[in-house]
């Protein structure tokens, strides 16, 4: 199947509704259909947050449940803070042990574990990310209790058994190799590492490089784990057809007890903030043959707990967070370079980058870097439309209960609100702010966030057929970097 | 409805080691009607969120493109978002952006498949930017909105086949597999050469050709009462008229040419896929295929994974097994990534192997058990999503003229025995095969090598 370009990633997180916002029209003749009258938005029924109910384990592990009885199915997640801030050094450890979890728990080894979990339809798995390990679990109902016992055996009593470490050290190590033949990611670890400096979130790849990785053992994962999975960083959140009480019931005797062994690894200071470039500088990667340049144009982003985030998102959707966006429009639309464009600021407890990214044809790379620093210029120095403005709030605020549909979308925002420490109902609060956006906020955080003479700019392309172009542009100082150094 | 929902999965996931058990019927209600212009409407109401999916499938695929034509199909699906007579360019996404809406669009084989998705208070929105394109599409239709979609469809395909590690074998697999001339002997993308030769004229032909009403089937679920629909589905497309009756050859059968092929790619490790004719979609022997895949390599216990992945002298980064079939037909692909070093033929010896064993002993009580589980309960979590519901019932719709045939469905998955896999093994993959190595370029020597199936 072939899709038609969509795939913006969303920042928004959510909200009530504003009231009309495309009233065209009122009702023609009764007669002939005039199919020039745009039908207005019609009534619908009132969209309501789910409720958020809250409660503990005898250990002070928190447990956040939201009652969805749509289907008789439970989606839980269990989310410990930490994540790639513990590793001090050894990149894609967080990650590496997170996965290693479901490789052996309790007194079944990885085939066994899994085995059963295939045979209880349900679907567990961990993931360590630059701030958090998160472990969840989408199961029938019927199916809970047994699902809740493999659960705790996998973040109580993993294994770490030798040989499936190495088993899985050396496919991560393959699908580090296999990193140098995709552009786009080539484009983006090299756009990372150059914006966020060294101990920053996601400066290194979150499973980390080749000697990193080479460097794993049994010993190093379980002396991780031990600190890293601790109780007092821990809370669940569990979304589907359970109550808080029953999910207390069957959360109390399998995680109540749960301590630490070890004293918990402390959680990195971050050394520094990512800082604008005083200039903009060039970054090339050579891919001999390739039938289109990835490029990525961005610089440091903004936080995502100030005041500015509703303008920001705002803003964002006009430039290039949506199909209508003026890059979308510009590149693609227009111009006929790229199959799609977007740019999106990488929100986290700590600022992520801000990042336009693109693969376009190669004979047109040079023209594709005019059109886009021209809109980042644009969006910056001209007041953008009433229109434009208009559409994009309520994009934004109008787009909020489609991600309460599902369990895992309704565990998705409370989880990711609950990084900055906010509650769902600021929701509520968020979309007030995004209808209160006026044309003068989105230039002002357009001219604070949005990079145009300091961006850092990534191209992975054939250099040969369009370095000269680039060169000629003029954009700042150039460098070329090494495929194999980037993705190593 | 919360409670057509419920029902829906009453049934499911109750006992695992039973699933044969009788339990309640899965349903989803929905009504059904047709519109004097042959538009087939099918709406299903479920209240859970203020929210509502409109998905349209339009009966034409890239299996009706002309010889010379190749990647048209979909060509005209970004067309279909250029623009109308009344909701000109670029008034669909806009209008929709606007309030608060999603869309996109595939294209298959066999059909093309658009949705929008959104609060159910853009349901008169969507209705008529979805009528005003299947009935004045043409009129604005000009030759620059063609050119620049060709630019953005041939951005596409290097995106995802130049651009792309391994993706070249879209551009060889299609033809191998099928005869000439049979509709699924091309891909669905295209060449670059006949996207360049796509006219107006082709447009405006295609369209009044499959665009028509009584060439559609259009569901609208979620968060809407059904008389409203169905007055509002009326009163937008009553009058876009019907179009000619679509008539398809039925391709003659036939058996594949035993092949083996190597494609140099600038990719670190080598890829091996085989690739069997097996059999279309619903056939009797689909869904054990389906059973058989998943007990080949659907899970990290599954027989291959084990094999080549898992083992102690591992061979493969990763496999995969998959049956894809369609309305005329279907094959049957394993897909294998060697570790670093190593040459296909090893991993080709080993499938092999695995499969001939797995033909020979069939699946045991457990994998088998395992395998329905694991379809039951991704076909439960499908169910999640209002789009999801939608788009099946179309589907449904599509190939049997039943929308809610989620029971039957599910039905033949349960009745799949380890006889019924031991059989499909031998009668499908014990046969001639097409055979694809990747490797990296200069390593030729890498490749599989060709070995008569027995």
């Amino acid at each position: 199947m072939i899709r038609k370009f969509f795939a913006f990633r969303v920042f928004l997180l959510s909200a009530q509704l504003p009231l009309t916002v495309l009233a065209q029209s009122t009702q023609g003749s009764q007669g002939a259909l005039d199919r020039t009258i745009v039908p207005a938005l019609a009534k619908s029924s009132p969209f309501k947050l789910p409720v958020v109910e809250r409660g503990s384990l005898a250990n002070g592990v928190a447990l956040q449940v939201i009652e969805h009885h749509a289907l008789p199915l439970v989606h839980l997640t269990l989310v410990i803070d930490g994540g790639a801030r513990l590793e001090s050094g050894q990149p894609g450890l967080a990650s590496f042990t997170a996965r290693m979890l479901t490789e052996g728990a309790g007194s079944r080894d990885a085939n066994a574990l899994q085995g059963e979990l295939g045979f209880l339809g349900a679907n567990l798995g961990a993931a360590g990310g630059s701030e958090t390990f998160t472990v969840q679990l989408n199961v029938a109902k019927q199916q809970l209790a047994p699902a809740l016992d493999l659960l705790a055996d996998v973040v109580l009593r993993p294994t770490f058994p030798s040989v499936n470490v190495k088993q899985q050290r050396d496919l991560r190590l393959s699908s580090i190799l296999t990193r140098r033949d995709q552009p786009t990611q080539i484009a983006a670890l090299a756009f990372s590492q150059l914006v966020l400096p060294a101990g920053y979130p996601g400066h290194n790849p979150s499973d980390g490089d080749s000697a990193s990785t080479a460097a794993l053992d049994s010993a190093a994962v379980r002396a991780f784990y031990e600190r890293a999975f601790v109780p007092e960083r821990a809370k669940f959140v569990v979304v589907g057809d359970v109550t808080e009480t029953e999910m207390r019931a069957l959360l109390a005797p399998r995680f109540g007890a749960w301590k630490h062994a070890t004293a918990p690894l402390a959680i990195l200071a971050v050394p520094a903030k990512p800082v604008a470039n005083s200039a903009v500088k060039v970054y090339l990667a050579d891919k001999p043959g390739a039938a289109q340049s990835v490029i990525i144009v961005g610089g440091p982003g903004a936080d995502r707990t100030g005041p500015d985030y509703p303008a920001i998102v705002v803003m964002n959707t006009i430039l290039g967070a949506s199909f209508s966006s003026r890059l979308n429009t510009n590149l693609r639309e227009t111009k006929g370079y790229t199959y799609g464009i977007s740019s999106q600021f990488a929100w986290g407890p700590l600022p992520g980058p801000f990042a336009v990214s693109t693969s376009v044809r190669t004979n047109v790379t040079d023209s594709s870097l005019v059109e886009i620093f021209r809109e980042l210029r644009d969006i910056r120095d001209r007041p953008v439309e009433q229109k434009e403005l208009d559409r994009a709030k309520a994009y934004v605020a109008l787009g909020v209960p489609g991600r309460f549909e599902t369990n895992a979308g309704i565990a998705g925002q409370l989880t990711n609100l609950d990084l900055y420490g906010l509650p769902l109902s600021s929701t509520n609060g968020f979309v007030a702010k995004v209808n209160a956006v006026t044309l003068a906020d989105v230039q002002r955080v357009a001219k604070q966030y949005i990079p145009a003479g300091s961006a850092t700019l990534v191209i992975v392309g054939d250099l040969a057929k369009v370095r000269t172009g680039i060169e000629a542009l003029k954009l700042g100082s150039i460098t070329v970097l090494d495929v194999s150094t980037i993705a190593r | 409805m919360n409670v057509a929902r419920r029902l829906l999965i009453g049934a499911l996931l109750t006992a695992p080691a039973l699933a044969t058990a009788q339990g309640p019927k899965l349903s989803v209600p929905y009504t059904l009607d047709t519109l004097p212009n042959g538009l087939t409407v099918i709406v299903h109401e479920d209240h859970a969120v203020p929210i509502v999916t409109v998905n349209i499938w339009f009966h034409v695929g890239s299996g009706d493109e002309k010889p010379g034509r190749t990647g048209f199909a979909h060509l005209f699906e970004h067309l279909m978002f250029m623009g109308s007579q009344h909701a000109e360019y670029p008034s669909f996404d806009r209008l929709l952006e606007a309030a608060g809406a999603n869309n996109n669009a595939s294209t298959g084989n066999d059909v093309t498949d658009y949705y929008e998705s959104g609060p159910s208070s853009a349901l008169p929105l969507m209705l008529w930017l979805d009528a005003d394109r299947m009935g004045w599409l043409t009129p604005t239709m000009d030759k620059p909105k063609v050119d620049l979609q060709r630019d953005v469809v041939k951005n596409e395909r290097r995106q995802s086949v130049e651009n792309r590690p391994y993706g070249l074998v879209e551009d060889h697999l299609p033809q191998a597999i099928y005869p000439a001339g049979h509709p699924y002997s091309w891909s669905v993308i295209g060449s670059m050469a006949d996207l360049s030769a796509a006219s107006v004229e082709d447009v405006k032909d295609f369209f009044r050709r499959y665009y028509a009403p009584n060439n559609a089937t259009l569901v609208v679920a979620g968060d809407v009462k059904n008389a409203e629909v169905r007055a509002l589905v009326k009163k937008y497309f009553t009058d876009i008229p019907r179009g000619p009756a679509i008539t398809r050859p039925v391709p003659a059968p036939y058996v594949v040419r035993d092949t083996a092929m190597t494609l140099e790619d600038r990719v670190q490790l080598p890829q091996l896929q085989l690739v069997w004719h097996t059999v279309k979609e619903w056939a009797p022997d689909d869904a054990a295929l389906d059973i058989a895949a998943a007990v080949l390599a659907g899970s990290r216990t599954s027989r291959l994974n084990q094999a080549l992945v898992y083992s102690s002298n591992a061979t493969a980064t990763n496999v995969r097994a998959r049956q894809d079939s369609k309305r005329l037909d279907g094959d049957f692909s394993i897909t294998a990534t060697a570790r670093r070093g190593l040459g296909l033929d090893t991993l080709r010896a080993v499938i092999d192997a695995t499969v001939k064993q797995l033909a020979a002993d069939g699946p045991t009580a457990r994998e088998l058990q395992q395998a329905k589980n694991g379809y039951e309960s991704q076909f439960l979590r499908r169910l999640e999503n209002g789009r999801g519901v939608a788009d099946q019932l179309n589907h449904y719709f599509y190939l049997n003229g039943k929308p809610d045939s989620f029971q039957a469905d599910l039905d033949r998955y349960r009745a799949v025995t380890a006889a019924d896999v031991k059989r499909v093994l031998k009668k499908y993959l014990e046969a001639n095969r097409v055979m694809v190595s990747v490797v990296p370029i200069g390593k030729p020597e890498l490749a599989a090598k060709k070995v008569i199936a027995q």
